[in-house]
């Protein structure tokens, strides 16, 4: 058997891989989390549970609906990408405003519409739980908007601390409830028959399901990379994060494009919850164990920055990899400890402009 | 103060005001800055707002677009009442805006900065026309925003609104702090656009560049106008404008 450095070469490039795996979800979620809080200024802390609401969607698709994997790529982002432009429209953005009106009438709807179809009409069993909560959040949003005319936001920013509570808050309200329906044991979802087996490269072996994750990785963020640096699109999402006073008096609808801004971001959470849901199994608490790494490659990449996400997301992953191979005790802390020192030697992060 | 009765001995040529403000109070915060100001445009005309350092000028621009918030009064643009409108709104209409600070964003190339503000009405100037009358622009268009210098990020400034069909410009402070060549080149700039129609209300401290350009001139002191000078008059008015300026 080969040997570089005295490790076998399969161990090797096994963890190489894995690492780039790893490094495919933080690449896309930090991503996210740049894009998020380069417009709106706040740090989204429900990222995790968006990537996990994105993996149950696949579930739900393929057992009640009998949708599979491919349908969920597409259907799953867009669907909790909605959820996320009703959480903006009514809570986040409101956080902003003097009147909380329409917050009240949404958080009031949302929660006796759920209570009316979780008991009055017998929706009891787990499995109809988030659906009672989805119609819940729906109806919310709906009379929260027919009573309450739009309220023009985006005037400042809020400070970071209410925008992190809020969101932090609602990571948690969003996991206890899918663990009161589905326990936190993880439910199995399989693999696309069109992505089974493997390669076999002689130095290792790669199953064709990982490395369709790390194309697909890959291209979604280099996409979401041109789109904002490239497009005219992209020079008003600049445009408005450096100056959204200036940008909305030049005609820019701002407030709508912090929305989609935000249900795009919460898309791509999504996105990777269902390119998760083969690998690891749909559960509960998939987005808390993984969050905190990925706010650990945001910070090391510099808060906001797209190019820093990217780039930082699949270098921690191969670099978590190796320490695997080299030093497996330090493999689960080498990342926080990489976040220190660029703490102490750039605090604005490798790709950050300093402020 | 009889303000109406300034504001009714106006627009000398034009016939109905284009722009007509009445009673503009605004705040920043707690901070009454404006108390009562009262001016009209006329179409095709160029305004200036005079007055010294902290008496309302940039706050009565800001106002009018919109990005001040807390407002109250009366602004009438071509019929409508915007005292109500988010300033994305009001741009809509056709008023383009040209900050003090020029608000050239450093994350967007020249070109990006150029082409920023959407078309809000058919006819605004084409980019050909443009690069005649900023011919520095077209050399440096993939250059960073602000990469440019002052004079060049004033002309890309006040270029980028050209373009979007907007008839009504507010120009604040065109010329602080360039080099004399630049001013006299924003200067032609001015000129040019009225005659291609566009109705201006520029904010100055250099009333001997206001004077070169504008048909009239309005005298804001603490948050009100206090006084009206027709550019014909302004040679019998010199006395009266020193005092109000204070040089």
């Amino acid at each position: 058997m080969t040997t570089i450095l005295g490790v076998p070469t399969a161990a090797l490039f096994g963890q190489l891989l894995l690492g780039l795996i790893n490094g495919s979800f933080y690449a896309i979620l930090s991503l996210g989390l740049a894009v998020i809080f380069g417009l709106l200024n706040i740090i989204n802390f429900t990222h995790g549970a968006q990537y996990m609401m994105g993996a149950f969607v696949a579930w739900m698709l393929l057992n009640w609906a009998g949708l599979g994997y491919w349908w969920a790529l597409l259907i799953a982002p867009i669907a909790v990408g909605i959820t996320g432009v009703i959480l903006e429209r009514n809570l986040i953005s409101q956080l902003a405003s003097n009147d909380k009106i329409r917050s009240l009438l949404f958080v009031i709807s949302a929660i006796l519409t759920f209570l009316l179809c979780y008991v009055g009409i017998g929706w009891s069993e787990g499995t109809s739980l988030a659906a009672a909560l989805l119609v819940g959040a729906v109806f919310g949003a709906v009379w929260a908007h027919v009573a309450r005319e739009r309220i023009s936001t985006a005037e400042g920013h809020v400070d970071h601390l209410y925008g992190l509570l809020l969101t932090f808050g609602l990571a948690l309200i969003i996991q206890g409830l899918f663990r009161n329906a589905y326990g936190s044991s993880g439910l199995p979802y399989q693999i696309p028959r069109e992505l089974t087996g493997g390669q076999n490269f002689g130095f290792m072996f790669m199953p064709n399901y990982r490395g369709w994750v790390v194309v697909a990785s890959l291209v979604v963020c280099l996409a979401t990379w041109f789109v904002i640096e490239k497009t005219r699109l992209g020079a008003y999402l600049r445009a408005a994060t450096e100056n959204p006073t200036l940008t909305q008096a030049f005609g820019i609808n701002v407030p709508r494009l912090v929305t989609i801004t935000y249900g795009f971001g919460v898309g791509l959470a999504a996105l990777a919850g269902v390119l998760a849901a083969p690998i690891y199994s749909v559960n509960p608490n998939m987005g808390a164990d993984l969050i905190i790494v990925v706010f650990a490659v945001v910070v090391i990449g510099g808060m906001g920055s797209i190019l820093g996400s990217i780039v930082t997301g699949f270098g921690l992953g191969l670099i978590e990899g190796l320490t695997k191979v080299f030093y497996p005790e330090a493999s689960s802390t080498v990342i926080f400890i990489i976040m220190a020192i660029v703490l102490l030697i750039k605090p604005a992060g490798l790709f950050g402009r300093a402020a | 103060m009889a303000e109406a009765a300034l504001a009714t001995r106006a627009p000398a040529a034009a016939g109905a005001a284009l722009l007509s403000v009445r009673g503009l109070e605004a705040w920043y915060g707690e901070s009454h800055v404006l108390h009562g100001i009262s001016f009209d445009v006329g179409e095709g005309e160029v305004v200036t707002l005079l007055g010294r350092n902290g008496a309302g000028k940039t706050t009565t621009l800001k106002s009018i677009i919109g990005i001040l918030q807390k407002r109250r009064g009366s602004i009438v643009f071509e019929g409508v009442e915007t005292i109500r409108m988010p300033s994305r709104q009001i741009a809509r209409l056709g008023i383009g805006y040209v900050p003090e600070e020029r608000g050239i964003f450093s994350s967007l190339s020249v070109e990006e900065n150029l082409f920023l503000p959407p078309q809000v009405r058919p006819g605004g100037l084409p980019v050909e026309r443009i690069f005649e009358l900023f011919p520095n622009l077209r050399e440096r268009l993939s250059s960073q925003g602000t990469k440019l210098s002052g004079g060049e990020q004033q002309m890309l400034s006040i270029a980028r609104i050209l373009r979007t069909g907007a008839r009504m410009l507010l120009l604040d402070e065109p010329t602080e702090g360039l080099a004399p060549v630049i001013v006299e080149q924003i200067g032609r700039t001015i000129a040019e656009l009225k005659k291609q129609g566009f109705t201006i209300i520029l904010v100055e401290q250099n009333f001997r560049f206001a004077s070169t350009v504008a048909d009239r001139h309005y005298v804001v002191e603490q948050g009100r106008v206090v006084d009206m000078i027709l550019n014909s008059e302004l040679d019998q008015n010199v006395d009266k404008l020193h005092a109000y300026l204070g040089v």
